[in-house]
């Protein structure tokens, strides 16, 4: 069979089962809708945490960052995986312990405010929806890259698929569906990098493989011979300092995303929430572990196997001529000396590859069987699709939950409030899909928003209000809206207006660690010289405090 | 509703997580970032140890951290119930 048919058969097989799954997950309550019923095994919620979080960029494009970057990629590998002890010992249990719906519930009622609570929800949508636009994109580049069809059909079958799930399920239609997401998309990663490593060190683990054998210290010689920095060569392309606050950022920033914190409401207890976040963590460091091993052999394959030969023996590779094709790969002699090579001077270098190309193109160049391509392409899609799903309900509690129950209209019966969920996350999954069409131009950046102002809004935030009970109203409103302002007016002024990046020449992906420090800073300083906050609060966090105490009281009214 | 021993039970978990905390910062922060250059000098298997930190140590001792720390939980759990 054409990999083009298995790859029909493959999404075909994996769309039909998150259908099922959403049908089988139907709700009528709102804790069902947003939390799941709060009933997810710790297990299932790790893996669903596990899906929720690796997204397109993790599964398709991150290894080959790594591999372009050689050690300064450590910066997604030690920032999206730090993150979670964070979030595990300092703010899933105590958030589970809440126990209320979303992430602006906990900071309206621990706040006892309504403008910390719309500060938070404008937070939450803002970060939510920028990450979600890049999904939605991920989504109709799968589609396009393996069957040919445009974008734009491709985004309206993801918006179709996530569509029917999050309506139907909520919240427990969307775990489900993570939960199978995730199975799909780690075989789709494990099989063609176990296959590479077995291919060039003989070692089927890719972990031990990269440790153990000597590919990288061959591809180091190789880097030599050609006048680049080792491939092991810290701070090459980002200074010490850099490395340092984006790290950072990209671990506070995993702490503060609203889309990972909700999942931890969605389990039984306190202890479930504490072993669900190691579950999540190992389940993620499954992929993350293996992605620098993959980054290191892909690269070590291309460059031995492409560097130095005639154009005819290059373009003879099936997979070379196929990727050149897409103009994701590009041979030009330009010394018109007869073979192609790498350079580090641009202007010389005669291979340009995409980064995108290194996990696409592992199981054509490990000469893996075609149903083997056609489990990418599906374990793209899950990554994409399960991300997603997270985000837009998201966006959808958001506005149904936290602006239409709490703020417009607390009367509102259940049936009423989970029927405006449902139309919110349709909307939501409206919004996503047009910019996921018609993407603006800064689409590729927008990460860099979305972990810097998590940073700089939830995160500083929601661990004073734990662990500081002298944290109050004004301390937190200060220290989130200056967070956010502060980070937003660098990164914007710093990407798209020119602003040189004068705070120790920090990137605009290390400043949101600058904006915690602020809000953390501001929070504390502005709750000493202002009233304390009313005792049902100071009961509420020693409530939160304590793992065996009755559910946490209702807030002031 | 707060027994008497609460109070015991907050900070031997806040002692706990600073514990934790530490070892993390020391792990992420330190052998993977600040002190990379020096760590490289050494090597596990055919890999610069501070390279090797920063791309699979690290991450593995992340996942240790967090069950060591729902362990720590589920005995002063029982300690002060």
């Amino acid at each position: 069979m054409s990999v083009e048919i298995w790859t029909y058969l493959m999404i075909g097989t994996t769309f039909s089962i998150y259908i099922y799954i959403g049908w089988r997950s139907r709700v009528k309550d709102t804790r069902g809708f947003y939390v799941a019923g709060q009933g997810v095994p710790a297990i299932a919620n790790g893996a669903a945490t596990a899906a929720d979080w690796m997204s397109a960029a993790s599964f398709i494009s991150m290894a080959g960052l790594i591999s372009f970057m050689g050690y300064d990629g450590s910066i997604y590998l030690i920032g999206w995986t730090g993150g979670y002890v964070l979030l595990a010992l300092l703010l899933a249990p105590y958030l589970r312990k809440f126990g209320k719906y979303t992430v602006p519930d906990f900071v309206g009622d621990r706040y006892y405010s309504r403008t910390a609570r719309i500060v938070a929800v404008i937070a939450a949508i803002f970060v939510s929806m920028t990450y979600v636009a890049g999904q939605m994109r991920g989504v109709g580049i799968v589609f396009s890259r393996f069957l040919g069809v445009d974008i734009t059909t491709g985004v309206i079958v993801g918006m179709a698929i996530v569509a029917c799930f999050a309506v139907m399920g909520g919240m427990k239609g969307i775990t489900w569906t993570q939960v199978a997401q995730y199975g799909v998309l780690i075989l789709a990663y494990m099989i063609p990098a176990v296959a590479l490593a077995w291919m060039i060190t003989g070692n089927p683990v890719p972990q031990l493989a990269f440790t153990f054998s000597d590919v990288t210290e061959r591809l180091n010689g190789l880097h030599a011979e050609l006048g680049f920095a080792a491939y092991t060569e810290p701070f090459v392309s980002r200074s010490k300092l850099d490395v340092l606050f984006t790290t950072v950022a990209l671990m506070v920033g995993t702490a503060g995303l609203p889309h990972i914190i909700v999942r931890f409401y969605t389990v039984k207890d306190v202890r479930a929430a504490r072993y669900s976040a190691g579950w999540a963590l190992l389940f993620i460091a499954l992929l993350y572990t293996t992605a620098p091993a993959l980054a290191a052999f892909a690269r070590y394959n291309l460059v031995s196997t492409l560097n130095g030969k005639s154009i005819a023996e290059v373009q003879s590779l099936d997979w070379a001529a196929k990727w050149e094709k897409t103009g994701l790969m590009l041979f030009e002699d330009k010394n018109g000396d007869g073979i192609v090579q790498f350079d580090n001077d641009r202007a010389k270098n005669e291979i340009t590859v995409s980064p995108d190309i290194i996990v696409l193109s592992t199981p054509e160049v490990a000469k893996l069987a075609p149903w083997v391509i056609a489990l990418v392409a599906a374990g793209g899609l899950a990554a994409a699709l399960s991300t997603a799903s997270g985000l837009l309900l998201v966006v959808a509690s958001a506005i149904s939950h936290d602006i239409f129950y709490r703020l417009i209209k607390p009367t509102a019966s259940e049936q009423q409030q989970v029927l405006v969920g449902r139309i919110m996350v349709i909307v939501a999954i409206l919004v996503a899909g047009y910019i996921g069409v018609n993407p603006p131009g800064f689409v590729a950046q927008v990460v860099a928003f979305a972990f810097g102002l998590a940073a700089a809004s939830f995160f500083p935030v929601i661990l004073l209000g734990i662990f500081d009970k002298r944290t109050n109203r004004e301390g937190a409103i200060a220290g989130m809206s200056l967070g956010l302002l502060f980070t937003l007016a660098y990164i914007v002024g710093n990407k798209f207006m020119g602003m040189p990046a004068w705070c120790f020449g920090i990137s605009s992906e290390g400043i949101g660690t600058v904006g915690a420090i602020l809000n953390l800073v501001v929070t504390y300083g502005v709750s000493r010289i202002t009233p304390p906050p009313p005792e049902h609060i100071q009961h509420l966090v020693d409530n939160l405090r304590n793992p065996a105490a009755a559910i946490a009281p209702a807030s002031a009214h | 509703m707060d027994s008497p021993k609460r109070p015991a039970h907050w900070d031997a978990s806040k002692r706990l997580v600073l514990i934790l905390m530490l070892v993390w910062a020391f792990v992420s922060v330190g052998c993977s970032i600040l002190f990379v250059e020096q760590l490289n000098q050494f090597k596990i298997g055919h890999l610069p140890l501070g390279f090797w930190f920063a791309q699979q140590g690290s991450i593995v001792i992340f996942v240790a951290l967090i069950f060591i720390f729902a362990r720590g939980m589920d005995r002063l759990d029982r300690k002060h119930k």
